[in-house]
């Protein structure tokens, strides 16, 4: 499902955060990124998700060329083809959980009835649906990620991508959010997952990738 | 004192929001700058310039054939300070080349340096001053002849024009030097005077008396008068203009200010972890909104000096007076408004930022005050409209403060061009009805002789030529009325004369001999009304049966020639002819005929108006870019503290052309409200104003000059608020569709 082949993403001065890296992640996977700070874990995820260009080499997904996409049909493709969750989970605090929920159906102008459907239907699979009226700030760390996922799960997209779901949660909601993952992925949810969490990747993932200074760690 | 430099370099590391800053207050400074000029130019305006010009307070000429230069000389020992005599001549002149112009009779004071002489010290408004013969200085008046023009005299010699100038006190119509003016032909000696007492008609009239009869005399009092009339005719439009400018000004500035602070919380946030105290954070914010805000005002104050010299001058013509210099104590007062206004909104943002618990300031960098917003974001988000635009519609609810500055800034642009457009619209209609006869007529036949020297009679070749509709005919008359000093300028007319299509402000059009109607400046004149009537020599009582809008300030009468038995006026016949008629064979058939015609036209705008138009424009501009300016700082503002939840947006699938129809549409509540709430302000400023310059010029306006607003126009002028808050965003909106993704989630 995504082919990453020869990436290198440079910054300024020439630092290399990626370095002629390649990777393949199948249908129905779930792989997990690791690596110390500055690795370039966020990186790959950034150009998967369309959001970074690469440098050198190309990024494809799901049979698209994200590397070459512009900024629209760059965002057409998140609408279509990614759910993102980050670490620090950025949802937007002056809308509802549901409103939060409901925002990349309505940007990609799904209709109303059916998004509603869906987000009640992911809120309760999730077990917020009592929080739907809620806003972000009122909500648990744990909660604030299921609200997170359940946002990046509303198009029904085929690849999810994580950045550090657990990082900035306690142990008890980090457990939450494992499980979370390992029962979608039991629901055949593609998965790229970073973190530094060893035991998330351990639990969810069924491949790990080891990145050290912008490569595939050997060994 | 290195951790506040910390903080306000770091808020300056933000170029594209610095310079923005820096433009608005600059652009406000600007417009803080022409409005103190114009309440300044406003404020007696007549006193400033005479005293400006230590102004003659009585003008003598003395003719030569009976007063000697050395008894002229000794009259100054009458007055407490005088000076003269200068030589006076009187010529005609008309540019070179323009044969078929009559010359135009000047007095021409002979004088070597009018401009530094003790009193009437002349103001050269272009060009410079005559320094040999064959040269000469127009004074700035109805006879605007350019520098470099070259004029012939009646006597055939030429003059070159090397300069203009103006005397408040209304000394001479053209200056030559003193060996010009003998040899022109000179008539007489000019003195002038300045007195303790000269402040009443009593105290002037005693002073003319003292000089003997041999002296005519010109007091400073009647020139004053004139002034008046003109000054009262446009204060209020200049008022206007200044006082929008002021309020804008400080709005932006305010909103500026705050607005700035409060981008800078979450950096503040930082630095209290880090340990600054409340204090420090105070004068931080202050020193970081101050920063920009003084650039702002340096580059406005130059710019608003820059700006200054073509507004004064217009101001100058309108007041006929001088263009007032560019004056330290405007510019001093406008930096030291905007210091004390962003002090003022910068001062309670920063205490704000102090007192807020550092762990709450680290977060409110990232996200509004939580709360506030949330009805508008909810019912946004239940409404059908694309989730773009209803995200942009309900966003700036979450900063109410700085919506309703926008607001405001908005409402008042668009008050602005309210008032500017109304304005225009209404002196175009009162110029209109200075050409009545012109626009309701399709030809016009001037007097004429045949060749044998008899008078034809136009009337009758008018009524017997095939395609004549309508005609009539009008000519000037003095017409001498009881009470009345000089006589009223009068029109005398034949045939249906209510053709001409002057509008009636009370009362109807005459149809008889013996009625008359006239302008409001007569009836304030003679202190008549519609009814009354009215006695003179060389005609019978007239009735007054209405009052006639004919776009003039003037004492005017107009009757039918049959009142003045007698009268032998030269007509102008004005002809509408019947549908279908070829005008330009009617025009030939009258020729052949012996009668000089040609089709009607409208004159160009007067200058007055050219300048009042010229006037109106460049501050609506000024005023509306302030107002866009405003805006564009506002969205900037929003943009960089919603930054993260951009890049939030745009990583669940928002385009870039939706960003920026997000971000557009932010403006949407405030440029709607703003532009609604806006346009009934400018209409009752242009209600206000417009009726008051008239009163200030002596006239009465119809209904029809005032209410120019068609419903389509006050619909537009309101579209026109979100219109200037678009345009306002435009650039922001730019910037946050182009921002990368991963860069917008980076951002704190």
């Amino acid at each position: 499902m995504i082919d990453v082949v020869d990436v290198s993403r440079r910054y300024e001065g020439d630092r290399a955060a990626l370095d002629h890296l390649s990777l393949q992640v199948a249908e129905g996977e779930c792989l997990a990124l690791l690596g110390p700070s500055g690795s370039g874990k966020s990186t790959l995820l950034n150009l998967i998700a369309g959001l970074d260009r690469p440098t050198e080499g190309s990024v494809t997904v799901g049979g698209t060329r994200v590397d070459r996409l512009g900024e629209a049909a760059a965002a057409r493709y998140r609408r279509a083809t990614i759910g993102l969750v980050f670490q620090f989970f950025n949802l937007l605090d002056d809308l509802t959980v549901t409103d939060n929920v409901l925002l990349p159906a309505q940007i990609a102008g799904r209709p109303a009835a059916g998004s509603r459907r869906r987000a009640h239907e992911l809120l309760e699979t999730l077990g917020i649906d009592r929080h739907a009226g809620a806003y972000p700030g009122r909500l648990s760390g744990g909660e604030r990620q299921r609200v997170a996922v359940a946002r990046a799960l509303m198009n029904r997209p085929p690849l999810l991508l994580a950045d550090e779901p657990t990082g900035a949660l306690d142990t008890a909601s980090g457990a939450e959010v494992r499980k979370l993952l390992i029962d979608l992925h039991a629901d055949g949810q593609t998965i790229v997952l970073v973190t530094h969490d060893e035991v998330l990747a351990e639990a969810v993932a069924t491949r790990t990738v080891r990145l050290v200074d912008g490569q595939v760690a050997v060994g | 004192m290195s951790a506040i430099r910390t903080v306000v370099r770091g808020a300056q590391r933000r170029r594209v929001s610095t310079i923005v800053i820096v433009a608005a207050t600059a652009m406000a400074v600007t417009a803080t700058v022409l409005a103190g000029l114009l309440l300044a130019a406003s404020s007696a305006p007549f006193a400033n310039a005479f005293a400006g010009q230590h102004g003659a307070h009585l003008t003598a000429f003395f003719d030569s054939a009976k007063t000697t230069k050395d008894q002229a000389a000794a009259t100054a020992s009458q007055a407490g300070q005088a000076t003269g005599p200068f030589p006076v001549a009187a010529t005609g002149i008309r540019p070179e080349g323009l044969q078929g112009m009559p010359f135009t009779a000047l007095r021409v004071v002979g004088r070597a340096d009018p401009g530094r002489d003790p009193i009437d010290k002349v103001s050269l408004l272009s060009g410079r001053w005559a320094r040999t013969t064959g040269e000469i200085v127009m004074a700035r008046g109805d006879l605007r002849i350019a520098p470099g023009t070259v004029v012939s005299l009646e006597n055939g010699s030429t003059l070159t024009v090397v300069g203009e100038a103006r005397s408040i006190s209304q000394t001479a119509q053209a200056w030559v030097t003193p060996d010009q003016a003998a040899a022109l032909g000179q008539t007489g000696w000019q003195m002038l005077y300045r007195y303790a007492d000269a402040g009443t008609v009593a105290a002037m009239t005693a002073h003319q008396t003292a000089l003997g009869p041999a002296a005519q005399t010109q007091s400073w009092l009647g020139v004053r008068d004139d002034a008046a009339h003109r000054t009262q005719l446009f204060v209020p439009l200049l008022t206007a203009f200044g006082l929008i400018g002021l309020a804008l000004a400080a709005l932006v500035i305010g909103n500026v200010a705050a607005g700035t602070v409060a981008s800078a919380t979450r950096r503040i946030g930082v630095m209290k972890a880090l340990g600054l105290t409340p204090a420090q954070v105070v004068r931080a914010c202050l020193v970081q909104a101050l920063i920009p805000g003084m650039i702002g005002a340096v580059l406005g104050i130059i710019a608003g000096d820059l700006l200054a010299v073509p507004l004064t001058a217009d101001v100058a013509d309108l007041f006929g007076t001088v263009p007032m210099s560019v004056t330290p104590w405007v510019d001093a007062l406008a930096v030291v408004a905007a210091v004390l206004v962003i002090a003022a909104t910068a001062a309670p943002a920063a205490w704000r930022a102090a007192r807020l618990r550092t762990v709450d300031a680290l977060a409110v960098g990232r996200t509004p005050l939580s709360g506030r917003g949330r009805l508008a974001a909810r019912l946004a988000a239940r409404s059908r409209l694309p989730r773009p635009l209803s995200l942009g519609l309900a966003q700036p609810f979450t900063r109410p403060a700085r919506l309703l500055a926008m607001l405001l800034t908005v409402a008042f642009g668009t008050a602005a061009a309210t008032f500017a457009i109304g304005l225009a619209s209404s002196l175009r209609l009162v110029q209109a009805a200075d050409q009545k006869p012109a626009t309701s007529a399709d030809v016009v036949v001037y007097p004429s002789r045949d060749a044998d020297g008899s008078v034809p009679n136009p009337g009758a070749v008018i009524a017997a030529t095939p395609g004549t509709g309508s005609y009539y005919g009008r000519g000037p008359a003095d017409i001498t009325i009881d009470g009345l000093r000089e006589a009223a300028r009068g029109t005398v007319t034949t045939g249906d004369a209510s053709a001409a299509g002057y509008e009636m402000l009370e009362g109807r059009w005459y149809t008889a001999p013996g009625e008359a109607v006239v302008t409001t400046g007569f009836l304030t004149a003679t202190g008549k009304h519609i009814g009354d009537t009215v006695t003179g020599t060389g005609h019978g009582p007239l009735t007054l049966v209405g009052e006639v809008f004919d776009g003039s300030a003037n004492n005017h009468l107009y009757t039918d020639v049959a009142t003045l038995p007698g009268l032998r006026a030269p007509f102008e016949w004005y002809v509408k002819l019947t549908p279908g008629t070829d005008r330009a064979a009617y025009l030939q058939t009258l020729t052949s005929r012996n009668l000089m015609a040609e089709a009607t036209r409208a004159e160009g705008a007067d200058g007055t108006l050219i300048v009042l138009n010229s006037l109106t424009a460049l501050l609506t501009a000024l005023l509306v870019s302030v107002a866009a300016l405003g805006v564009l700082n506002a969205v900037v503002l929003d943009s960089r503290d919603r930054v993260h939840d951009i890049g939030v947006q745009k990583s669940i699938g928002m385009t870039p052309k939706q960003t920026a129809f997000m971000v557009i549409s932010s403006v949407g509540v405030a440029g709607l409200i703003g532009g609604v709430a806006g346009v009934p302000a400018g209409y009752l400023v242009h209600h206000w104003a417009v009726p008051a310059m008239a009163r200030g010029a002596g006239i009465r306006l119809p209904d029809s000059t005032i209410d120019v607003f068609a419903p389509t126009l006050l619909l537009t002028l309101a579209l026109a608020g979100l219109i200037l808050a678009a345009a306002g965003a435009l650039l922001p909106a730019g910037w946050a569709a182009r921002t990368r993704t991963a860069v917008a989630l980076r951002t704190e």
